[in-house]
């Protein structure tokens, strides 16, 4: 798994984000470039404002950049596609849909034969193991539960870009760690991009390939560290700790002057 | 994938179930008598009082509850007066039904749809939402006029009228509820590929359907207000005709007979769409009750 060999799928090359705030402009972002193979898993991760949720909303295609392009495969993005699906930190399922309609919903909108719609449901409720809850309504699960529906039904709809926006923000210590474990049995399976912001220095060392620090006032990415620790990863190994010593660093060394 | 953090208490094995859930069924039950007792009792004390008031003033204007029971009676069986009214509520019942529907429903088929493209087109809003508001406070009594210059003596001008007064209640609640929709989830459908055309019957027809049905309870209770008013008309037979008659011929048990059961029709009619609602909606505990 070099990245080397891996085609880039993802290129942001001088996005720049503008926001009107009352009569102001805000700078959200000052020119990114990125470029992220296919199947590699990246952390952003930054103090609140630095711009990473604009950033990946703009990859999304939820927003367009002020200047410059993000594309994938050589494509521009130009709004929200099926290639890219995007997990939202409060979920935002479809309240009144089951958990199997919210995974089915993709291929839904794909008019692909029923059966082959509930072949792929099933398959996807399996693989975040929610079988005894397909019926039930978003209302009556847990947060955690709930995520995995927002993962599943992302990935039930073909995308070969994860975008997560600070997804288990909102869990409990001992969910969250389910999940970060679930989210890397289940990456390495299908083997797509994945995108994750995060506040958090130790999930990102524990899941990321790669972790870009992105500092405020404008945003932009500070700096690029390759993880080469080998999973499953061990949070208590001093490798671990070294990494986490490191970006805790470069994080916190943008942090200070700006918040004195 | 076993996991404890994140399973429902509901899934872990209960103890004793069938104690448990007799309990729980014994309790509801009890609820539910308690409701229902509290819920009539108000209404049987109002009677009592409104008997000792009669009785003690000793008014000949009023008429008693026993005098009020017996013209139901008369109204719903006959056999007591022998008169004109006897023996005739299914008919106005069913006359009045036919004017509230068929108004309510014209005012739900247009006033849902025109609310869901108001709400969600902007240009649709800019161009409509000063005349809505400038139409809306004028009351619908204000229309007797010119309704029965529109649709002439009948029927018609009464359904007009019920269609107006129960299109705006519809109108403003489905824009409100098309409005309020969390902007991500269209975010999260487009991601999915659901295309522009597929949004509304998708996601706004679905997320809004709350609202809805709040504005279809309020349009259902201004339809009956508005019977009384919608038969002033001139029409020969309804509910709001009984009413208008007992006064004409100075028979306020008539009035009263007609004002109850007008009432019952749309306590009744209510819970009808309270029912429909609680099964279209089970997905949302707050708008269950």
């Amino acid at each position: 798994m070099s990245n080397e060999a891996r085609p880039t799928s993802l290129t942001v090359r001088g996005v720049t984000k503008r926001f009107a705030v009352g009569n102001d402009e805000v700078e959200a972002l000052a020119p990114v470039d990125l470029a992220i193979p296919q199947g590699e898993f990246v952390c952003l991760i930054g103090a609140s404002g630095c711009g990473k949720s604009t950033l990946l909303r703009i990859i999304a295609g939820f927003e367009e950049p002020t200047t410059g392009e993000a594309s994938i495969g050589g494509k521009a993005i130009t709004g929200p596609g099926r290639d890219r699906g995007m997990v939202f930190q409060d979920y935002v399922l479809f309240p009144w849909m089951t958990v199997r309609e919210n995974i089915s919903f993709g291929p839904r909108q794909r008019q692909l034969p029923k059966g082959e719609i509930e072949g792929i449901a099933d398959e996807f409720i399996k693989m975040v193991g929610l079988e005894r809850f397909a019926d039930r309504y978003p209302s009556q699960l847990s947060g955690g539960m709930k995520q995995r529906v927002a993962i599943a039904r992302v990935l039930a709809n073909d995308a070969s870009i994860l975008l997560m926006d600070e997804p288990f923000g909102a869990l409990d210590a001992l969910t969250r760690e389910q999940l970060q474990n679930e989210l890397m049995q289940i990456w390495s399976r299908t083997g797509v991009t994945a995108i994750f912001v995060t506040h958090s220095v130790e999930e990102a060392v524990l899941l990321a390939d790669r972790v870009l620090v992105m500092t405020a006032g404008p945003g932009r990415i500070e700096s690029d560290f390759r993880i080469k620790l080998a999973r499953p990863r061990d949070v208590s190994s001093p490798e671990f700790n070294e990494l986490r010593r490191d970006i805790a660093r470069r994080l916190t060394s943008h942090l200070a002057p700006a918040r004195a | 994938m076993e996991d404890h953090a994140t399973t429902l208490a509901e899934a872990a094995e209960p103890r004793a179930p069938e104690t448990a859930a007799a309990q729980r069924r014994h309790r509801q039950r009890l609820k539910t008598v308690r409701a229902v007792a509290l819920g009539a009792g108000f209404p049987i004390l109002l009677v009592l009082i409104w008997d000792r008031t009669v009785a003690l003033s000793g008014t000949r204007l009023i008429p008693s509850p026993y005098q009020v029971a017996v013209m139901m009676y008369d109204f719903a069986f006959g056999g007591v007066y022998d008169d004109a009214f006897s023996g005739t509520i299914l008919t106005h019942i069913w006359k009045s039904m036919q004017r509230v529907y068929g108004g309510f429903f014209l005012a739900a088929v247009t006033a849902i749809p025109l609310g869901m493209m108001i709400g969600r087109i902007r240009i649709l809003r800019q161009l409509l939402d000063p005349t809505i508001s400038l139409l809306r406070p004028i009351p619908v009594t204000a229309w007797l006029p010119l309704s029965m210059i529109f649709f002439g003596l009948g029927p018609n001008a009464a359904i007009f009228l019920v269609f107006l007064g129960a299109f705006y209640p519809i109108l403003l609640n489905t824009m409100f509820g098309v409005r309020s929709i969390d902007p991500r989830l269209f975010e999260a459908a487009a991601m999915l590929g659901c295309s522009d055309a597929g949004m509304f019957r998708q996601i706004v027809l679905p997320a809004s359907l709350p609202a809805v049905f709040s504005g279809l309870r309020i349009a259902n209770g201004f339809a009956w207000i508005l019977i009384v008013v919608g038969e002033m008309t001139g029409v020969p037979t309804g509910l709001g005709s009984v009413v208008m008659d007992g006064r004409t011929l100075s028979r306020t048990d008539l009035v009263i007979t007609g004002m109850i059961v007008i009432g019952t029709c749309g306590f009744v009619t209510d819970r009808i769409i309270v029912a429909i609602s609680n099964r279209l909606l089970s997905w949302s505990p707050q708008h269950h009750e």
